[in-house]
């Protein structure tokens, strides 16, 4: 366990040595919220309620998901896994005596842990500044958030952990990558709201694992009744659901990878 | 370079043509050319990431689509005038995208160096840092957004002159010189902060998508500064609000719409000193 725990720090420190990218990224996603929620504060003009959702409602749930760019890193994998399996650096990472799976998800949450404290806070706080947010009062509501984003960052390392897995079949995994950033965004909430999408759209979306990253924190924050089972407890259910079933499959093809990997050279 | 070995030899001008490559534009397209040849090499990869680069223009254009299926009218503009400046925004920066986005990498190149191997060679750098990596599959970005704005083209009832077609040229060409400036005075800010390479994504990325939505949507603040501090509402508002005939309901003088084009050509401008002055002021990463 102490391994991974340094492994996490080490994940920490290192983004943290990146002080202008933190502070690139922290304007770019308030940026972004600010011109998302203005956008949506002009159709809740013109409709005050969409699908359960107010005004109110769905500008907090842009600046929750601005907040949470950085911290599941949906726009783009920071993991270096692909690139090992590509150049054959991986046969370093099979070398050590701790799993790969544990190894690369100690790395991944020190890199979260560090970017929701300076990335995700600060753009919420920028958003709460500008805009009217509905903030919960609760404090087991706050409880269910820091739960609720847990589990999100779980769901989302193990798909980019998948992501990248594939290149040990695919040798190349840019391809899977593009589309993944490209459609994981989408899936998620990020680049609207899901109640706000066509009803057959927005249902199917929401059954697949890409909601439980961004989508249902949100309406976790919100304490919404949209939430799958209509509670909070619910939905948190759906979210630790999504984690074990992919920790399962990726753990699994973990094993199959590693069975029939060959590394040049010998 | 002094021709040492030249005048040693007789004094006889043996130096190379100052471009041995030719003009700019020609080497632009050559090394554009060599890397669509490069990706050509992995067909199916080719295929499937410039889907993949379709389906997310169709899906940001969706999402405008699903913003005006639930207001109707948003801040006055119907469906189809929506489509408009959505498909303008799009295709503008898609074009810059794929012309000039490769620029954003500056940082990378500083880091690791490969910037000073571009600067011995007898290429503009800038050329050089445009066409690296070049990616044939943000073509896959362009189509859906021309086809969009052909269509809103037609379904928003403009009234057209010829004046209105020679226009719309003018100003495609005019916001895709903006939206390129943009990206290059953005990359520029990595001569100084090479890990900044997300700032500028606050006016590229965000910028397509301040101005995928009628300027009117936004506050007093928001619109002066994308008219008058970066140049964005040349991109997809003026022109939509001119080939529709529309006085500007953000109070701005209906003239500024005539303007589009001298605005891109200021802002080229405007890029290229701020490139050259950034290049001039580079030293290297030492060892």
């Amino acid at each position: 366990m102490r391994v991974y725990c340094a492994v996490a720090a080490r994940g920490l420190r290192r983004y943290s040595t990146y002080r202008a990218a933190v502070a690139a990224g922290l304007f770019t996603n308030s940026v972004f919220g600010v011109i998302n929620a203005m956008v949506l504060l002009a159709l809740f003009a013109a409709r005050p309620e969409i699908n359960g959702y107010d005004a109110e409602d769905a500008v907090t749930q842009v600046f929750v998901a601005q907040g949470l760019i950085a911290v599941v890193a949906i726009m783009g994998s920071p993991l270096e896994l692909g690139e090992r399996i590509r150049t054959g650096a991986v046969a370093t990472d099979l070398l050590r005596p701790v799993s790969l799976l544990g190894w690369w998800l100690a790395d991944d949450l020190g890199r979260a842990a560090f970017h929701l404290v300076f990335r995700g806070i600060p753009v919420f706080a920028v958003g709460a500044f500008l805009f009217d947010l509905l903030i919960p009062t609760d404090p087991w509501r706050w409880a269910a958030v820091a739960v609720s984003i847990a589990l999100a960052t779980l769901v989302s390392f193990a798909l980019r952990y998948l992501y990248e897995l594939a290149g040990f079949w695919l040798m190349d995994t840019r391809g899977v990558q593009t589309v993944a950033g490209l459609l994981g965004p989408i899936a998620a909430g990020m680049l609207l709201p899901l109640p706000l999408f066509p009803a057959g759209v927005g249902e199917v979306l929401r059954l697949l694992p890409w909601a439980s990253i961004v989508q249902l924190p949100a309406e976790v924050f919100l304490g919404k009744d949209t939430l799958p089972g209509g509670t909070v407890l619910s939905g948190l259910a759906v979210q630790a659901g999504w984690a074990l079933a992919l920790f399962a499959f990726a753990a699994w093809a973990t094993s199959r990878a590693t069975a029939r990997v060959v590394v040049q050279g010998g | 370079m002094v021709d040492l070995l030249g005048s040693v030899r007789g004094g006889r001008d043996v130096r190379p043509r100052r471009n041995p490559a030719g003009t700019p534009v020609r080497t632009y397209l050559r090394l554009a050319w060599t890397w669509c040849r490069a990706m050509a090499q992995y067909p199916a990869s080719l295929v499937l990431m410039s889907l993949a680069t379709s389906l997310g223009a169709i899906a940001e254009i969706g999402a405008v689509l699903v913003v005006y299926t639930h207001a109707g009218r948003l801040a006055g503009f119907d469906v189809h005038e929506g489509l408009l400046i959505a498909g303008l925004a799009t295709t503008a920066f898609g074009c810059a995208n794929m012309l000039m986005g490769s620029v954003e990498s500056l940082g990378q190149h500083i880091r690791t160096g490969t910037l000073d191997a571009m600067l011995v060679r007898p290429v503009s750098p800038l050329v050089q840092m445009a066409t690296d990596r070049f990616a044939p599959r943000r073509l896959g970005r362009i189509l859906p957004a021309a086809g969009v704005t052909a269509y809103a083209l037609a379904a928003a009832g403009i009234d057209w002159t010829p004046g209105r077609v020679l226009a719309l040229t003018v100003f495609l060409v005019s916001g895709t010189a903006i939206a390129c400036a943009i990206w290059v005075i953005g990359a520029c800010l990595q001569f100084v902060l090479p890990d900044a390479r997300e700032a500028a994504h606050s006016v590229t990325y965000g910028g397509q998508a301040l101005v995928e939505y009628p300027l009117s949507v936004y506050s007093r603040g928001v619109v002066r500064a994308a008219t008058f501090v970066v140049p964005l509402s040349f991109v997809s508002w003026q022109p939509a609000l001119y080939l529709l005939g529309r006085p500007d309901p953000t109070g701005l003088p209906d003239a500024l719409r005539l303007a589009t084009p001298l605005v891109a050509v200021l802002l080229c401008a405007l890029a290229a000193a701020t490139w050259r002055f950034g290049l001039r002021h580079y030293r290297s990463t030492g060892s």
